[in-house]
């Protein structure tokens, strides 16, 4: 709780890991995303008339300049020590570094359900992706997570597309289920 | 007593059997999907939002009250078997709840959680009911700059008041603004920051951004730093309290709902600051300060208590004004403008029965979930053994579910995963997401509301200041802003001596 509630400042007496210096990273994409947002609010045509004295032309330019701005303060506080806390919880271990083969193949198994989801239906995709992520996330049981799958992505067609009339696509089992 | 007529007709709606059945279900798949570790309530109201898109606006507030109040309590029940909240509001449960369970109290400490939340549910439900209808009054009244105030006082509390530091809840903030902009400018019909893709020009459903947020961002980080060995769980068995537990819990479930409500009613408010004064206060009162610190049931029940009311008084503002001050009151009003509905003033006149079927929905809601989690409790302690991966892959199956179904196109599941993408960096930075989604909410509506208040004065800025009621919300502002300093010289100096 105290280290929720007290300042930044506080958390700094902790040693220092030589700098959580990836937030010069995050600053260079908020000046970026604040560069693209005022490039984007300036190629707007400027209409105003009476009722709209305004345009739609004044808020993305103030946005992207906050942008801007924020992105100097930040890299001020990161210059003078600053950093967050990654978020913790149950499962999260930080003692280690990221496992970033973990996380490429779940974003695999996620982009291959966005491109057969309309072709192939969600049965097909929605299997795929929950037996990919399992997989992801080393577990080894195939045959297991298949059946588990399967059950999952037809529970959940059933119950939601055809009980409570969610949009999901059959794809190539249309008339099959 | 209008109102109380049109909260019998709530109730008469609701005990229809079809829709106490719906109630049920609520209750029970947001307690299931509450209690799984890593989710929280804003997180439980988001997945399970999809489930209600094929409902009758009625049927789907009926469940989706059930599945406020699950998730909040399923979040409780995590904390203090794991000792790892899954959102701030329930930290200080955690302290004595999670030293109460350790020390073979764990069936006292849910039961002192679930009684207390119960009261506390039914209290501020019952506030409820009583202060909208004077908010609404006055709200009625306001204009455009007055709302415009009001709407930049809830983007400067979520940045400052809550959070550990300004900076990063600004940057969030300021994302979430950007994100809100994506679309056509509803004065204009301009679009901006569509990147020239036709989808986009309806702009980023809210629910896709939450749930990316929430749930794709939390599976990945989760994913990247993946516990290889399970947390240990306390076993527990059917929650129960002795005369002795009663005793020394009814006191600080009052005192934590009376903490609680007004805080939660706040634009400002939030549930970390009375959980925090509700603890603080109970560790005074107490006759038993030994056990403070080593798992005494007063700092369950008056923290969980705060924290149930100041959900209920969360209320206040979100339907009356359409201002969200937390996280899962940002989702409900995500869904609540998925049915084409606007929360505000004229919400109460428009669609009266709908919103007094909610109100009845959550006294249903909250009894149900008593009755249903004292001999459920072990039940649901089951469901934190379930593995990891299978966990995580079905966070990620329902994510895409609900995301897709929001509006049947592939492209939001690309946007949901950049989203999620996004989530992950908050993590890893320490970025609070709670100002990005209220961002992405009020930020379209704060535009309109200020650009309408220029309109009545033809440009000049002076026109941002409107009655009496902008004066004293940026007098509010001012005084948040200084926050820090009066926490510095007043609130440190106290805390530490009590400490």
């Amino acid at each position: 709780m105290s280290s929720e509630l007290n300042e930044r400042s506080v958390d700094d007496a902790r040693p220092p890991r030589g700098g959580d210096r990836a937030q010069y990273g995050v600053c260079a994409f908020l000046a970026l995303l604040g560069t693209a947002v005022i490039v984007d609010g300036l190629g707007i045509a400027h209409v105003t008339s009476s009722t709209d004295p305004v345009g739609p032309r004044a808020v993305p330019v103030l946005l992207g300049v906050l942008l801007l701005v924020v992105a100097v303060v930040y890299a001020v506080d990161v210059a003078r020590g600053g950093h967050g806390e990654p978020e913790a919880g149950e499962d999260v271990d930080l003692s280690m570094g990221s496992d970033w083969r973990t996380v490429l193949m779940l974003i695999a198994a996620f982009v291959v359900n966005a491109v057969l989801i309309e072709p192939l239906g969600w049965v097909i995709s929605g299997t795929l992706l929950f037996w990919g992520t399992a997989f992801a996330l080393g577990n080894r049981h195939y045959v297991r997570n298949l059946l588990i799958a399967v059950t999952l992505s037809l529970t959940t067609f059933y119950a939601f597309a055809i009980g409570l009339g969610v949009n999901l696509p059959a794809g190539v089992l249309q008339g099959i289920l | 007593m209008d109102n109380l007529n049109n909260l019998m007709q709530g109730f008469a709606d609701v005990m229809d059997p079809m829709n106490l059945l719906l109630a049920l279900i609520g209750v029970l798949v947001g307690t299931a999907v509450g209690v799984l570790p890593g989710i929280g309530p804003a997180m439980t109201v988001a997945l399970l939002l999809p489930i209600t898109y094929g409902m009758e606006p009625v049927q789907a507030f009926i469940m989706f009250a059930g599945i406020f109040y699950g998730g909040m309590y399923g979040g409780s029940t995590t904390s203090i078997l794991l000792n790892t909240p899954g959102e701030s509001s329930s930290v200080v449960t955690a302290i004595e709840g999670n030293k109460m369970a350790k020390a073979g109290r764990a069936a006292q400490a849910l039961a002192t959680a679930a009684i207390g939340s119960f009261v506390a549910g039914t209290i501020g439900t019952l506030l409820l009911v009583l202060v909208t209808p004077i908010v609404v009054d006055f709200a009625v009244s306001l204009g455009a700059p007055d709302y415009f105030a009001l709407m930049l006082l809830s983007f400067i509390a979520v940045t400052s008041v809550l959070g550990s530091s300004r900076v990063r809840g600004l940057i969030s903030l300021l994302l979430g603004l950007t994100i809100g902009m994506v679309g056509i400018d509803a004065v204009s019909g301009q679009q901006r920051l569509t990147l020239g893709i036709p989808q986009l020009a309806d702009g980023i459903d809210v629910v896709v951004v939450a749930v990316g947020i929430f749930a794709v961002g939390e599976a990945l980080w989760v994913a990247a730093h993946l516990r290889r060995r399970p947390a240990e769980i306390i076993p527990v068995g059917r929650p129960w309290m002795g005369k002795k537990d009663w005793k020394r819990s009814w006191k600080p479930w009052l005192r934590g709902t009376a903490y609680g409500f007004p805080f939660g009613a706040l634009p400002a408010g939030g549930a970390e600051i009375p959980t925090f004064l509700s603890y603080a206060t109970e560790k005074r009162l107490t006759k038993h300060p030994e056990e403070f610190g080593k798992g005494a049931i007063e700092g369950v029940a008056g923290p969980e208590a705060a924290n149930n009311a100041s959900a209920a008084g969360t209320l206040v503002p979100m339907l009356a004004l359409g201002l969200p001050t937390n996280a899962t009151a940002a989702v409900m009003l995500a869904a609540f403008q998925g049915y084409g509905i606007q929360p505000g003033p004229l919400l109460f006149d428009r669609e009266a029965s709908l919103v007094w079927v909610l109100i009845a929905s959550l006294f249903v809601g909250n009894l149900l979930l008593l009755l249903l989690n004292l001999p459920l409790a072990p039940a649901w302690a089951k469901l934190l053994r379930i593995p990891r991966p299978y966990l995580y892959a079905g966070i990620l199956f329902f994510a895409s579910m609900g995301a897709y179904a929001v509006n049947a196109q592939p492209l939001d599941l690309f946007v949901l995963l950049a989203l999620g993408l996004l989530g992950f960096a908050m993590r890893r930075f320490g970025l609070p997401v709670l100002p990005l989604i209220v961002g992405v909410i009020l930020g379209p509506r704060a535009e309109l509301q200020g650009r309408r208040s220029l309109q009545l004065s033809g440009g000049e800025l002076s026109g941002l200041v409107g009655g009496p009621v902008s004066y004293v919300v940026y007098t509010a502002i001012l005084l948040v802003l200084v926050w820090p300093l009066i926490r510095r010289f007043v609130v440190r100096p106290l805390r530490e001596r009590n400490a």
